[in-house]
């Protein structure tokens, strides 16, 4: 048992850490240190102009999509150099948001199910971050049940026409392709009547509108489709084959080894450290002691999860499913910590951005936040039911809508 | 990084959990259950045959000269076998006190004997209720003799000897206590056996009466010992805790697959589909929490303190959740003599006061840390 790289990890991490030190854009560096929870905003500069400027120049030097073939944009490495180049990559690794759906679950599926011309044409592009892609899934009435989803494609001629609407895409605003899964065959079970498109997001017909959140943020969009037109040639996988097809971006999305999920933990240990209460430090109140060693060993179990799971891509194996927990443990602990930094505060704790007295509402927006954490990539209730169905080996659910065609399920609002 | 265990030691814990599975059976384990023994002496008998109760222990003193992570794997293996007999007060307590300050005589006396299986070890610390802390130590060492009464002892009725915690100044300071080691054959004592929660481990009253004594390490260094023998416990004890656990959580998997209610496997219902999820998080961050100790352990690293209080919480909170879900999961027969659940459940909450309270290493993780980001 050691925390050491192999020799050859050692020589890569180097070269990563030389690279990052002569190209990093190190006057973001302060700004970017203290935005460690929610999403990143930077007083003078716009979040995907400078996102762009680090990825492009990081595909110039080879270090774009690391995992990805080198003739699609990418370096061709291994998994445990993927994950030793975020290590290095650090705090930079924020300005990467922009492009990590395009990254992690658009490529990916463009890779597994696009055909050649359609990789050499988009994947290089998009591991540059010249173009941005979105992923087109959740709809109002198909979110956990992605598969009920409505938005109808039919065919004419060698075109599709696309009605229908789309919810929560990250990044629709800016972005420039869309992957999007639509209903070809109503008249068949839900799971076998999807087909799976990309697009230009400029297309006629498409509109971005941007949905205010519960925490008052606007991250998300809701995207209408109102008689777009995409080629046939724009189709991945075969007419009726989305399910399978989606199913490749989704793993994806569960895959994020090594990525630091935040937890809140050292915030609130510090907070605590500092706060005087009426009696003296918070931190030496028994209370305090005893929810913060809880919350210190959930994150600390956390990080040496996933220490585990490198340790098992340093050693080329495939990592366990221990990895699952993560989102799971750390969405309910940022609101719950949130939450009791708030009862800490007393009467004050409902003052936000001005005041003082909660260093400027930094847990108040943990609070407001958090709820999300719990809901976006699955909500805890899915991912429960994943460990239970794909680790535990317990059975599914029983689906009353499992064999009937899509258009004689009973639903609200049809 | 290699965060994990060798193959060799995984082949170690194979060995020890076909053993244990051969030699521990639930069966064996009620013989001690029902009072019918104080404790397994077959099963002792054939761990140091295996040379699993010397696996740390030096060559020169008869052990296998193994390691500490050798012992995590065979530690967690007990822990899921529920395993009726006292090693963890022989072997992360008595043995490591004596790897730690021990004599080479006093080595040489006992860790031969503990790893042929020919002596049985305790720690006496405790006095009525409280957790570990100089001040609650009021058992008098003078003269080379010994005077008061300790109680709960973990094993003290069947242990021959004991290292006890003794008050030798009173200062107000640590250096008030220091440390003895007892032949409990030799007279002296009088010994109670106490009942409690887990009847598979016995608890005991001693009384020392004039009782003749040799010092442990130098005097007024007890507790600074202690607090290293305790450390070192913790990490040992979580991996009985995470083979607890997982055990625990996988007779209620199994239980959930098997039983049929409303027509259905009750494992497909959400409501224990989720509660048996929520157990293999508890114990996944345990596992996770236990091997960063078990690191610190084998390297005597400076991060032992913290390592061993987080697993030590890590742990106690895994095997008390998945025992006492794993009753849930079973409905009413779980909750009668005839199943297996209720072991893992008295097991679980005796472990969580054996080492102090859960409470107790939540201070101990916080002084820790604080220490740590002071530095």
């Amino acid at each position: 048992m050691n925390f050491d790289d192999t020799p050859q990890e050692a020589a890569f991490r180097e070269t990563a850490r030389k690279w990052i030190d002569a190209n990093a854009p190190k006057e973001l560096e302060a700004e970017l240190s203290t935005s460690s929870l929610g999403r990143i905003r930077l007083a003078r500069h716009d979040m995907v102009e400078v996102g762009k400027a680090w990825q492009k120049k990081k595909a110039d030097g080879g270090w774009a999509c690391l995992n990805w073939p080198k003739e699609y944009g990418g370096r061709g490495s291994t998994p445990i150099e993927k994950v030793i180049w975020q290590q290095e990559e650090g705090v930079y690794g924020k300005l990467t948001q922009p492009f990590q759906i395009g990254e992690g679950m658009c490529g990916p599926t463009v890779m597994a199910w696009g055909s050649e011309e359609h990789k050499r044409r988009y994947l290089p592009k998009l591991a540059s971050g010249e173009e941005i892609w979105c992923q087109l899934f959740s709809e109002p009435a198909g979110g956990s049940d992605v598969a009920g989803l409505r938005t109808r494609a039919e065919k004419q001629g060698d075109n599709w026409i696309i009605n229908g609407q789309k919810i929560w895409t990250s990044g629709a605003h800016y972005s420039d392709y869309g992957l999007l899964i639509t209903r070809t065959d109503p008249n068949v079970p839900k799971h076998k009547g999807l087909t799976m498109f990309f697009l230009d997001m400029k297309s006629p017909g498409v509109e971005v509108r941007p949905i205010r959140q519960a925490n008052g943020m606007q991250e998300f969009n809701e995207v209408y489709f109102t008689d777009v037109v995409i080629p046939d040639s724009q189709r991945l996988g075969a007419v009726g084959e989305g399910w399978s097809v989606s199913l490749t971006t989704l793993m994806n999305e569960r895959m994020s080894i090594g990525a630091r999920l935040a937890t809140g933990v050292p915030e609130m240990f510090d907070y605590c450290s500092n706060l005087m209460l009426e009696d003296g430090l918070a931190i030496d109140d028994p209370a305090v002691r005893s929810r913060l060693a809880s919350w210190a060993v959930k994150s600390s179990g956390l990080k040496y999860t996933s220490y585990r799971a490198i340790s098992a891509l340093s050693k080329g194996e495939r990592p366990g499913p221990e990895n699952s927990i993560g989102k799971l443990v750390s969405g309910t602990m940022l609101q719950d910590i949130a939450a009791y930094a708030m009862d800490l505060q007393g009467a004050a704790g409902v003052l936000t951005a001005d005041a003082e007295e909660t260093t400027h509402g930094q847990f108040q927006q943990m609070l407001l936040s958090s709820p999300g954490m719990r809901i976006a990539g699955g909500t805890d209730e899915i991912l429960r039911n994943i460990i239970a169905e794909r680790v535990l080996g317990l059975p599914g659910d029983i689906r009353v809508d499992k064999d009937v065609p899509y258009n004689k399920i009973p639903t609200k609002g049809r | 990084m290699n965060f994990d265990f060798s193959d060799d030691q995984k082949q170690l814990r194979d060995q020890a959990r076909k053993f244990l599975s051969e030699k521990c059976s639930p069966k064996a384990v009620r013989v001690v259950l029902d009072g019918k023994a104080p404790y397994d002496k077959e099963l002792w008998k054939g761990l140091a045959e295996m040379g699993f109760l010397g696996v740390a222990i030096p060559e020169e003193f008869g052990g296998a000269g193994a390691g500490h992570l050798e012992l995590c794997v065979i530690a967690e293996e007990m822990g899921r076998a529920n395993a009726p007999v006292p090693f963890s007060s022989t072997v992360y307590l008595a043995a490591e006190a004596l790897l730690i300050a021990g004599s080479d005589a006093q080595k040489k006396k006992w860790l031969p004997a503990i790893a042929a299986g020919e002596a049985i070890g305790t720690l006496a610390l405790f006095e009525g209720k409280g957790n570990p802390s100089p001040k609650n130590v009021k058992l008098a060492a003078s003269n080379g003799v010994l005077n008061g009464v300790k109680k709960p002892v973990a094993d003290g009725a069947i242990a021959d000897f004991a290292v006890v915690a003794a008050r030798t100044g009173s200062s107000g300071r640590d250096s008030d206590i220091s440390l003895f080691i007892v032949d409990l054959k030799a007279g002296g004592v009088e010994v109670k056996n106490l009942t409690n929660l887990d009847p598979t481990r016995g608890q005991a009253e001693i009384t020392f009466k004039d009782c003749k004594a040799e010092p442990l390490g130098a005097a007024g260094e007890g507790w600074g010992i202690l607090t290293e023998v305790l450390d070192r416990a913790a990490v040992l004890c979580a991996f009985e805790q995470v083979g607890g656990s997982d055990r625990a959580l996988e007779m209620g998997r199994d239980y959930a697959l098997d039983r049929i209610a409303f027509g259905r496997q009750i494992g497909s219902f959400q409501a224990v589909k989720h509660m048996l999820a929520d157990m293999y998080v508890s114990a996944t961050l345990a596992r996770s929490n236990s091997y960063y100790g078990a690191w610190a352990l084998s390297t005597n690293a400076a991060e032992l303190p913290e390592a061993a209080a987080a697993a030590r919480i890590s742990a106690t909170q895994a095997f008390q959740h998945c025992a006492k879900n794993n009753i849930q999961v079973h409905g009413g027969m779980g909750f009668t003599w005839e199943f297996d659940c209720h072991m893992y459940y008295r097991r679980a909450n005796a472990m969580a006061l054996g080492l102090g309270s859960l409470s107790y290493w939540e201070d101990q993780l916080i002084d820790r840390m604080r220490k740590k980001n002071a530095a």
